[in-house]
């Protein structure tokens, strides 16, 4: 089977987000109000062949830890998608 | 020190300029590719500023699995003298060889400018002939300066002497005022700023000369 997996790379808890913070503090200016929390990281899409769910989705948890993210600093979380981009 | 490696990567682009620093320093250079696996004809190793692999991903993120890289460790691990800088400290945190890691600015902003740095400790090969306390004006060049690490492991870096050089004034973020730090052993150091760019009073300041002199004397079981 061939499975859509998004693997989700955000800054750990307690690390600096200067983009986050940045982008939070543009908001105001450009009318939205009530934001808070606002975060910056990465979203990688990919098809990944496997047996199971199970499987791809620790294929792509695997690879992310080795090579998306840098556990040092951030923490990576793999999902199924729905759908598939060419 | 005769001889010295300086590792180039796709997008490496600090090689000419460490190569003239180690020339002036009357050591012998060569440019090795990244794809090398053999450092052993060395008595020191360099990794140059620049954006290997584009930074695609991380800084240093893909230069990791450059195959040079298992060369570099296993160099480092003989005690060889190995020096990161800018791009080459970056591909030394995402290697493993030195603890923490290197984030993007405070301000987001590129930084290009002189700063001071103040020796914090000559427990390296890069500080060795430096005096603790002394003063250094040494350009930095970096987006990704900001260097991050956990409680305990700053703990660890201050407690061994590994924090080698600090910025007087702050530019970047970085943690403890951290620009330079070495691996307990203390032959492989890595910092942001470019000495091999304060080579000359004419260019603006000769005082990258003591780090560089330091790197050069030393042995190769340090």
């Amino acid at each position: 089977m061939n499975y859509f997996v998004i693997v989700d790379v955000t800054l750990r808890q307690g690390i600096a987000d200067p983009e986050g913070a940045t982008i939070e503090r543009a908001l105001p200016a450009l009318g939205f109000s009530g934001v808070s929390n606002v975060k910056a990281g990465k979203s990688f899409r990919m098809s990944i062949d496997a047996a199971s769910e199970e499987e791809a989705l620790e294929k792509a948890t695997a690879l992310a830890e080795r090579l998306l993210s840098n556990p040092v600093i951030e923490d990576a979380a793999a999902r199924l998608g729905e759908t598939v981009t060419p | 020190m005769n001889r010295v490696g300086i590792v180039v990567f796709p997008g490496s682009n600090c090689e000419y300029d460490a190569a003239a620093a180690m020339k002036a320093l009357g050591v012998t250079v060569e440019l090795v590719w990244h794809s090398t696996t053999d450092l052993s004809d060395f008595d020191g190793v360099i990794l140059p500023g620049g954006f290997a692999h584009g930074d695609y991903l991380r800084p240093g993120a893909l230069a990791r699995f450059s195959p040079v890289m298992a060369a570099v460790q296993r160099f480092a691990d003989e005690g060889g003298p190995v020096l990161g800088i800018c791009n080459g400290f970056q591909v030394l945190t995402e290697a493993g060889l030195l603890p923490g890691a290197l984030q993007k600015n405070i301000g987001l902003t590129f930084l290009c400018q002189p700063t001071t740095l103040v020796v914090t400790s000559n427990n390296s090969v890069l500080t060795s002939g430096a005096t603790i306390g002394q003063e250094l004006v040494i350009p930095i060049n970096h987006f990704s300066g900001s260097y991050t690490c956990d409680d305990e492991t700053l703990e660890r870096l201050l407690d061994n002497g590994q924090v080698v050089l600090r910025y007087k004034d702050n530019p970047n973020g970085s943690l403890a005022d951290i620009a330079g730090l070495a691996n307990e052993r203390g032959n492989v150091v890595g910092l942001m700023p470019h000495p091999e760019r304060a080579m000359s009073t004419l260019l603006g300041s000769a005082d990258g000369r003591v780090l560089l002199e330091s790197f050069v004397a030393a042995n190769v079981a340090a």
